[in-house]
Parts: structure tokens; sequence; C-alpha cells
């Protein structure tokens, strides 16, 4: 009863200076607003690479070369490759646990001819499994087969930048294109799988069976980048990591003391290292974005202090005619705490706003989830407390006789 | 009847204050007492020691030496929150300055020590301030901010709020220091009626315009008592008729046209 009617007391003061309220809660507003556009852009690019992660394939594991170790010294990952074709094979052979396998190899860039011009793209060559691996269909055509591989026919899939850029509108099923002077046929064509977070488009590359890759295209600039692999089921992930690791090791005849020279992650794995650094950058943007709040709190402050300084005179009578120290004291803390709490629901409203906005203009992918605006709400009402508390110490300090007689 | 209760006894106040390296004694044993129904008017020059005698029985400050009971509580043994709240619930005060709350409507200045009430004796705070405006002639200006009002009204409003709570004790320190003659004399007309309806009143003046209108005179000097008289005091009420009559004859003779603006 006694507290709502100091919030009653608080609100008539903030009324009747509207102008000064405004003023002082512009801080705040700007801060939230600020704190919650930034998280919502780092959270949107979170869930973006999330999803990116999970269209990947289910109960995917992947292999990578590690670092190689010469004589001690760590050359770092991917340094040297230490992944072939036969490791994938001797997986596919001796694996309980996996699925399908499939080699990546990669080449970098091919020059392409046919249709209406030339294109550079990437190759890469898989084995048949990859399209299940990876989940990943055709929208015309078919993906190749095993004896395609096994007699390295000259078939290719495109992606669907490189059909756009060759082909335009037209279906190129059937069609012959030349890949580094080799001519092949033109089989199928893959779903689009748009851009990755980072900006790399994924549907600019053309795929071809492992072997005629091997055969027609294996240079200095070819290497096996990944072997994917996928499981039954979720919970044969870790036992299939675990089971590949050892074949690897046997394989490239590893010692005991010797440390893996190849890296086997699941998705999760995957995810986490690209979350990582996008709550780097989301915690970055929060933490830049909170020093706005802090200038938002001493502004709150500043105009406390001058407030309490101004109505001396007020606190004076207040205090003669029976207010006790402590309820000056909440007098002000209120005053300060509705202030700040109402800028913060105001840049709620602005964070939210413009976070919707930059996501329809700018086409950035925003997420406000409600935990940040609980969070803004309350850290607002603690700017309130803490910036408020000195100035209103200070008020309830003061001494009745003393601040009657100021003028 | 049975025998009037005792509003205050002050016995043997001393006050020192330190100033720099001097002392200053303000109040060198005080003795006196206040009986209810009492228009008891405390004067003396500036440095007498009667705005310090004020405080200390106002309870906004404690004596450095001596007791003080107020309504039979010893006051100088309270803690500053039990003050607080004797100085809302036992003590109205009315300062020279009306000190009103500025953007705030009359019924809302007279409403603040009720706000602070912790006794929660009265329910409807409104009511009771409407009452207490009513009782002070200004029923009919409850809504009215204090710059909307003239002087006179504005003391009346703190007049008001000084009896909202129902105290034992009006204290008014130079309620018409700011106030022309006339409004003067209508203020302590209302003193002397509330007076007459039973509030003890005590008045801090040096103007013997105002002091004579009390019962009785209480004069410090350098820190004592140097005289207290009872004395039949003037009616205000009456003395205001005489004023309004002379001024309309005035008015009537030199400038009929300027007519009074309250």
């Amino acid at each position: 009863m006694q507290a709502l009617r100091l919030v009653k007391v608080a609100g008539k003061s903030i009324i009747k200076n509207k102008m000064r309220t405004l003023l002082t809660m512009l801080g705040i507003i700007i801060g939230v607003g600020a704190v919650i556009i930034m998280v919502a852009i780092g959270e949107g690019a979170q869930s973006q690479i999330e999803e990116q992660i999970q269209n990947l394939g289910t109960n995917m594991v992947v292999v990578t070369p590690g670092s190689a170790n010469t004589s001690g010294a760590s050359q770092g990952a991917g340094s040297f490759s230490r992944l072939t074709i036969e490791d994938a094979e001797k997986i596919q052979n001796e694996s309980i646990y996996a699925a399908n396998v499939s080699p990546v190899l990669s080449s970098f860039f091919a020059q392409i001819v046919g249709g209406d011009g030339n294109w550079r793209a990437s190759i890469l060559g898989v084995t048949p499994e990859y399209q299940e691996i990876r989940n990943w269909g055709t929208t015309s055509g078919r993906f190749f087969d095993a004896q395609d591989n096994r007699r390295a026919n000259k078939v290719v899939i495109l992606g669907q930048t490189v059909v756009e850029n060759l082909f335009g509108e037209r279906d190129p099923v059937g069609e012959r294109v030349i890949v580094n002077r080799v001519p092949m046929e033109v089989i199928g064509v893959l779903e689009s799988k748009g851009q990755t977070a980072d900006g790399n488009d994924q549907d600019d590359f053309i795929v071809m069976p492992v072997q005629t890759a091997l055969n027609r295209f294996s240079g200095r600039r070819t290497f096996i980048r990944q072997i994917l692999l996928n499981t039954y089921t979720p919970e044969d992930i870790p036992l299939a990591q675990e089971e590949v690791r050892a074949i690897l090791r046997e394989s490239h005849g590893l010692a005991e003391w010797e440390a893996d020279d190849f890296e086997v992650r699941n998705q999760e794995q995957l995810s986490e290292a690209a979350q990582g650094t996008t709550e780097v950058m989301t915690a970055l943007l929060a933490a830049i974005a909170s020093i706005s709040l802090l200038v938002g709190g001493i502004g709150i402050m500043n105009i406390m202090l001058v407030s309490v300084t101004e109505r001396t005179r007020e606190i004076g009578i207040r205090m003669a005619i029976g207010a006790r120290g402590s309820d000056v004291l909440t007098q002000f803390l209120i005053e300060s705490i509705v202030m700040s709490i109402l800028g913060g629901a105001l840049g709620i409203a602005l964070g939210v706003g413009g976070s919707a906005l930059l996501g329809s203009t700018m086409g950035w992918a925003t997420a406000v989830n409600t935990e940040t605006v609980v969070i803004a709400i309350a850290f607002s009402a603690a700017v309130g407390i803490f910036f408020g508390f000195y100035p209103a110490r200070k008020a309830a300090a003061l001494n009745p006789i003393d601040a009657l007689r100021f003028e | 009847m049975s025998e009037k209760k005792e509003v205050i006894r002050v016995r043997d106040i001393r006050k020192t204050y330190q100033m720099g390296k001097t002392k200053v004694h303000a109040l060198q044993g005080v003795d006196f007492s206040v009986m209810e129904g009492e228009l008891v008017a405390i004067m003396g020059a500036s440095g007498s020691g009667k705005s310090t005698l004020m405080n200390i029985i106002g309870g906004l400050d404690y004596p450095s030496a001596g007791s003080y009971f107020l309504d039979g509580i010893e006051v100088n043994k309270l803690s500053k929150n039990e003050l607080a709240d004797v100085r809302n619930q036992k003590i109205g005060f009315v300062f020279q300055g009306f000190n009103l709350l500025a953007r705030t409507t009359a019924l809302e200045n007279t409403e603040l020590p009720l706000l602070y009430d912790r006794s929660k004796r009265v329910k409807k705070h409104s009511e009771a301030a409407k009452k207490a405006l009513e009782r002070v002639g200004l029923g009919n200006r409850i809504d009215h901010l204090p710059n909307e009002l003239s002087g006179g009204q504005q003391q009346r409003v703190a007049i008001a709020r000084a009896l909202v709570t129902n105290p034992s004790l009006v204290l008014a320190d130079e309620p018409t220091g700011n106030l022309d003659s006339k409004t003067t004399v209508e203020v302590m007309a209302l003193f002397q009626e509330l007076n007459d309806e039973g509030v003890t009143i005590l008045l801090v003046t040096h103007e013997d315009e105002v002091a004579r209108y009390a019962k009785r005179i209480v004069e410090l000097r350098d820190g004592k008592i140097i005289r207290d008289i009872e004395q039949t005091p003037d009616s205000a009420a009456k003395d205001l008729e005489e004023l309004l009559a002379r001024r309309a004859q005035n008015q009537e003779i030199e400038e009929p046209e300027a007519a009074e603006a309250d």
C-alpha cells in the first residue's frame, strides 16, 4: 500500500517533467534497443548456421585430414593430406556402424565449357553413397551409380549455379560439357542448397564419380578433402566415430604414442565449432551495445542528482511533515527505476521494430528471443537501482532544517 | 471538567553549536510548559534562540541537554525515524514561505502528511484533506495549484495541511512573515478561530503585530526566557472588520474603480 502510493508519487513527478523524463530515458531506450538488435542479428546468424549444418545430412560423421606431425613439429590442420581412397574403402569394408561411406575428392577449379558459354567451378569426386549421406536430391536426371564409378564413366552432375550460367532456364540433362578439355555427359542437376552463412555458394560446383575424377583430373591440386559417412541411428554416431578412428589409426600405421593425424567429427561438433564463432560475435556486439546502456544509466544518475538538488526544499517539506529518510530514499529510487523500466520498455519496442526492419530491408536473419527481452528489462531496472541509489541516498541524508532553508 | 493536558514540557533545554573553533550557546537552559488549548507566541530578535527552540519543539533537532516531553513522550530520547513519526502524527507545521509543493493541487498538498502516516488512523485521505481545506475556508479551491492562489490562500492550504493529521500541536514559524498587513490579520483570525475550536497553537514571531493576538507571550533573549506573560488577546476578526470598513471608505473617496483583487 505504502509502496503503491510512493510509485504514484514518482509517477506524478515523472509526468510533471515530461521533456526531461524523455531525454533521461533516451539513453536507456537507445541502449536497450541496441542490445536487442545486436543480439537479434547474432542469434539470427547462429540459427542460420545451425540450419545449414542440419542441412548437411542426417547422422553424418566427417573425417578430415588432421595436422601432420613431422619430427614432433605440428604442421597444422590439413597441412598434409593423409586421407586416401583406400582409407574410405577400408572404412566401407570394415566398419559395422557406417551405413554409407564416400570419399570427397575435390580439385580447386576447373573450366567448364558447354551450353551457352563457359564457367569456372570446383569439381567434387564422390561415390554414389554421397547422395544418400548428404540427403541431396536431383531436380532433374539422376545421380550416378556404382557402375558409373567402377567404370570411371565420363558423367557429371551439375549444381544449380553452374546450370544457370551455362544453360540458363534449359534442362541440361543429356547435354555435353567439356571439363578441362574432357568431354562429359550431364546426367543430372542437384537441388539448390543456397548460401552458407559465410557467403559460400553451395551450388557452384559439379559432381562426378570419384574414379573418373582420379583418372581424369588427378594432379597436384587434387586431394581427399573429407571422408563422409553416415550411421543407421543417431545412437551409433559416437560408436562409429571410435570405430573409424581405430580403423584409420591402423591404416595409417600410427604407433601407440602418436597422435591422430586426422579428425573425426559429428554434426554436433561441427555446429559447436561454428557456434563458437558466432557466439563470440554476438557477445562482442552485445558488449558494445551494453556500453550505451551504461552511458544511459549515467545519464539517469546525472538527472537524478540535479533533481535532488533542485528539489531540496521539497525534500525538506516532506521530512518536516513526517517522511522518514527511507521514505525519501524509496521515492527517488522508485522514480529512477520507473524511468529506467519505462525506457527499457520503449527500448524493447525500438529493438524489436529495428530488428524486424533490418530483417526485411537488409535481408538479414534476425531472431528476437524472449530471453533477451527479459534480460533487457531486468538490466534496465538494475541500471535504475544502481544509478538511482547514490542520488536517492543523498536526498535521504539531507537535514530537514537545512533543506527547508535551501533557496 | 478534568484538568487540562500538558502538551509541551521543556525542562532546562540547552543547545550548543560548534561554529568552527567557537562554541555557540543557542539555548542556555529553557523551561516552560504549554497546556492544551493555549495560543502562545514565542518572541525574540534574530539570534535570540527562538528558531533553535522551534526546531527542537518541532522534532527537527535534538537538544544538547535537558528534556522535552510532547504529549507525554520524551522526544529527545527518540530515534530519527520515531522523531519523523512524531512530526507526522503530533505536530502540524506552518512555515513562513508556505512551503507547498509546486505543480501540486491544494488537495494533494493537504493530503501529503497522510502519505507518511504509519499509524493509518485516517483511511480516506482525500476526504480528510477536503475537510481540512473546508475548515480553513478553501473548500472551493481544492483543485487549484499554488501559483493560482494568493499568498493568504497558500498559507491557508499550509494550515490545512498542518491540521489534516489532527495534531496535538500546530507549530507556526513566522506564519505571516511573507504576508501583507490585511492578509496577516486574516491568517491570525483563522488561528484564533482554530484555537477557539481547541487546537493548541505555538507561534514563533518577532512582530508585536502578530503577538498581540496570542493569549500568552514567551520572550527569548540570548538563549534564555526573559518574559512569560498571559494577556487578553485582541480579536483578529474584529480588527479585520475594521480594516475592511476603513479600506472601503478610502476607496470610495479615492479610487472607486479599483476593486481589491484577492
